[in-house]
């Protein structure tokens, strides 16, 4: 994982696999406090207190194929190189709330990526989630949602590439506006 | 991969209807609808209807391990793709199905035939996929045979 967007795709799927039928992917970045927190929630199944305790172990997966999952220990790592941390909250019925934090001018950080490419992907093949994207900087914030699009448009999935490269580009060109720099 | 792109973007070029991306820049929802609208009446509509069985279904294994090797630059290329090249398809995306090593995985499924599964998915390699099995029927190198047919469940 190179860019801290594909881990963010990378753990959407275990909200994905959670039966979620919310996702929210919060980012909050300012140069003034030096910190970067991601935040991922979804308002799936949840998941029971002991699995909570062990569950960025990698040799602890949910998953039938193989004995070792990796998306969570990997994201940790990702952050514990940059002086940060990852936390989660989670209950049975509850939902899961994934929050990552970083220090945001720490050479071992990882760029943020192409997240609004990684929004588009998730929301063409996952029409029935609805996906709330919000980006929050010292220069102000952007809030994107699927479903919000969606009406407005008139439409209900997004499988035309057209449009989903209008997308992209849209919460691309926004993102710059309130100062995010690292997208590549 | 640079010299690739632009060998499709020249193929590309060929292709009659299509639509040249306006250099308007979108930035509301507003914008995005007035795009949509324009493309549409330059657009010959092709209808979508959703009915899975006569679309082409490609699937990209994205956990862990495909992400990883770069599954997303190739669901991208697939959902592109598809559409400029006409082919009515719908791509989405799986989890892991344990062929880490082979990552990244691409299982497709033409209509009327059974799942096929194609290991080491360049871009090059998409391109071809998409030349050679999904506008042909013809089978290319790289396929992960199906494991979970066993004599005793062929009788």
């Amino acid at each position: 994982m190179l860019t801290l967007a594909l881990n963010i795709l990378d753990i959407v799927q275990n909200s994905i696999r959670a039966k979620a039928s919310e996702i929210s992917v919060d980012i909050i970045e300012s140069k003034k406090t030096d910190l970067l927190e991601i935040g991922v929630g979804d308002n799936g199944k949840g998941m029971p207190e002991e699995l909570l305790s062990k569950v960025t172990d990698p040799f602890v997966t949910t998953r039938t194929t193989r004995k070792i999952g990796m998306g969570l220990p990997l994201f940790k790592y990702q952050a514990n190189l940059a002086g940060g941390d990852l936390s989660i909250e989670s209950g049975e019925g509850k939902g899961t709330r994934v929050k990552v934090t970083f220090i945001l001018g720490h050479v071992d950080r990882q760029p943020l990526g192409d997240i609004a490419g990684v929004m588009t992907i998730l929301m063409s093949a996952n029409p029935e989630i609805s996906f709330l994207y919000s980006h929050k900087t010292d220069n102000g914030d952007y809030r994107f949602s699927s479903v919000e699009t969606k009406e407005y448009l008139g439409i209900k999935n997004f499988n035309d590439s057209h449009l989903l490269m209008d997308i992209k580009e849209m919460i691309n060109e926004n993102l710059k506006d309130i100062g995010v720099s690292d997208l590549n | 991969m640079n010299n690739f792109n632009e060998n499709i973007c020249t193929e590309i070029s060929n292709v009659p209807n299509l639509i040249i991306r306006s250099m308007s820049q979108i930035k509301s929802l507003a914008d995005l609808k007035k795009k949509r609208e324009e493309i549409k009446t330059g657009l010959d509509l092709r209808v979508k209807a959703i009915d899975p069985e006569n679309h082409v279904q490609v699937k990209v294994a994205m956990a862990t391990c495909g992400i990883a090797s770069g599954a997303k630059p190739i669901m991208e290329f697939f959902v592109e793709q598809l559409d400029r090249r006409n082919i009515p398809g719908i791509v989405t995306q799986t989890g892991c199905m344990g062929y880490c090593f082979a990552e990244p995985t691409v299982e497709i499924k033409l209509p009327g035939k059974d799942p096929v599964v194609f290991g080491y998915v360049d871009l090059k390699r998409a391109d071809l996929i998409i030349e050679k099995y999904i506008k042909e029927g013809e089978l290319i190198d790289g396929i992960i045979p199906v494991n979970y047919e066993t004599i005793d469940s062929k009788e």
